[in-house]
């Protein structure tokens, strides 16, 4: 459900860190939450993301969410393929229904994210 | 979910994994598994709905008929026993007070089928409206009555293993007042809020589990499954039938919302005065379909513009699953209002092209 490589923020979006990049998506436990995933709306690539803040929104059949950067950053590249296709994040939330990929401006923000059973323990406490 | 109000099927929602959620005071399933899954199941074969929620009041003795013909817009002269019609309910100024079914039991009996979120609101309303008829009595029975509601082309053949009253045979909007369906006793009417061909089954609160279950196993091999409100609610609005609280109110009126149908001029009723105004000079606004063009998922209270002008507001929008498009409704000045018109609809700031279409988005193809 949480796979242990990805560091998760309070906001149930996870980021997976290769090199100064993190690839952003949002968590088996949102996308659980939200139900049938029908729409997402991304940067573009070269937007400015900052930790915290809302960067897109994802709508379910019900529902809009937002979607909040767990780092700060410039966005470099886009999952096009799960605006296609938003059942993506239903199906696959750790894989291809990834979201984004952020250039970090400042590594030392994953500190204030948690790990997975940091994150685990968050969601069962609701 | 410990203070809301529970139907007698809750404990069968919690044991079928049902999402639960607060509906005007009611915890209700929005989804077992999936909302997409379950409105394909109504629109394929077939959906079962726990609708108990909803109000019943019933009115009896002589002057029940005046009662409801002042009450009503639509004529209930013309219903005999068995015989249902839909009705706005306004207040004197033309706003809708409710949205209703009217079903005739007897000569001066009739149940009337009420929004949950309304059911006090309409049981202070028709008792005030009684005051000139000493004779008629008005109880709300809603709390010793639960409705489901089998909805979905495969719903005759269903129904047909569980009761020896050949339910293929009953009309659209009649009820067979008294029949067994698995030995419980039940009202059944050909009627429903998806669009598509089914049945609602009045039965007693007790039974509901029974009623519930029986339905349950007899559909189990056509694909009939439990359906959530959020379906209840993408199947209404692909056939473009109105939600009170959405696309009515107390300040819009029947003529505004397209239900003119509904209105039966030739008769006297609270609200008519100001109907009829308004008919002569025109609405101002109208309630329209609208489809987005490109991106962009039209929601409840999204702001419309024309040319920079703001000419209303949409009432509900999803994306539709049995059309796979982004559908909203809404209300825009009639300036606006021909199909075919494209508007804007604002979302999170930004504009996003939604053009007018022909309402009901999506009907069935009918074999009854």
């Amino acid at each position: 459900m949480y796979p242990a490589d990805l560091k998760y923020s309070k906001d149930h979006e996870w980021i997976r860190v290769e090199g100064n990049r993190g690839r952003v998506g949002i968590t088996h436990y949102a996308q659980e939450t939200l139900g049938d995933v029908v729409y997402v709306d991304l940067p573009r690539a070269g937007d400015m993301v900052k930790a915290g803040e809302s960067f897109g929104t994802v709508e379910s059949v019900k529902s809009v969410s937002d979607l909040y950067a767990p780092v700060s950053g410039e966005v470099v590249e886009v999952n096009r393929e799960v605006m296609d296709h938003p059942d993506l994040i239903n199906k696959d939330p750790y894989g291809s229904g990834w979201l984004i990929i952020i250039e970090m401006s400042d590594p030392g923000e994953l500190d204030n994210l948690m790990d997975a059973l940091a994150y685990e323990e968050m969601v069962k406490e609701g | 979910m410990e203070n809301l109000r529970k139907t007698p099927l809750y404990a069968r929602h919690l044991e079928m994994g049902g999402k639960m959620v607060n509906f005007s005071g009611w915890a209700l399933p929005v989804q077992y598994r999936s909302i997409i899954e379950e409105h394909q199941a109504v629109r394929e074969k077939a959906g079962l709905f726990d609708v108990s929620h909803m109000g019943e009041i019933r009115i009896s003795g002589s002057g029940s008929l005046e009662l409801l013909q002042k009450a009503v817009t639509n004529d209930v002269s013309r219903l005999l026993p068995g015989h249902v019609l839909y009705s706005p309910v306004c207040n004197p100024g033309g706003g809708v007070v409710d949205d209703i079914l009217v079903y005739r039991l007897g000569e001066d009996e009739f149940l009337l089928v009420v929004n949950a979120a309304n059911r006090e609101k309409d049981f202070s309303w028709f008792k005030q409206l009684a005051v000139e008829f000493p004779g008629v009595c008005i109880e709300d029975i809603s709390s010793q009555v639960a409705q489901l509601a089998l909805q979905g082309p495969l719903s005759v053949q269903i129904l047909a293993r569980l009761t020896s009253a050949d339910p293929g045979s009953l009309p659209y909007y009649r009820a067979s007042l008294d029949v067994e369906v698995s030995g419980v006793k039940c009202m059944l009417s050909r009627t429903g809020y998806t669009g598509e061909d089914g049945f609602e089954l009045y039965c007693a609160a007790e039974e509901a589990c029974r009623l519930w279950d029986e339905i349950m196993i007899a559909g189990e091999k056509d694909g009939l499954i439990p359906c959530g409100l959020g379906a209840r609610d993408t199947l209404r609005l692909e056939a473009a039938l109105p939600l009170y609280g959405h696309e009515l109110d107390e300040d819009i009126t029947p003529l505004e919302a397209g239900l003119e149908r509904f209105i039966c001029w030739q008769k006297d009723f609270t609200g008519k005065e100001v109907l009829l105004q308004q008919k002569e000079k025109g609405v101002r606004r109208r309630l329209v379909g609208l489809e987005m063009v490109d991106r962009g998922i039209p929601r409840k209270g999204y702001t419309l513009t024309s040319n920079g002008q703001v000419i209303g507001e949409i009432t509900s929008g999803t994306q539709s699953p049995t059309l796979g498009k982004a559908l909203g409704l809404g209300y825009v000045s009639v300036e606006s209002a021909a199909v075919d018109t494209v508007v804007e609809v604002e979302i999170r700031g930004r504009n996003y092209p939604a053009r007018v279409v022909p309402v009901p988005f999506y009907r069935r193809k009918r074999t009854v």
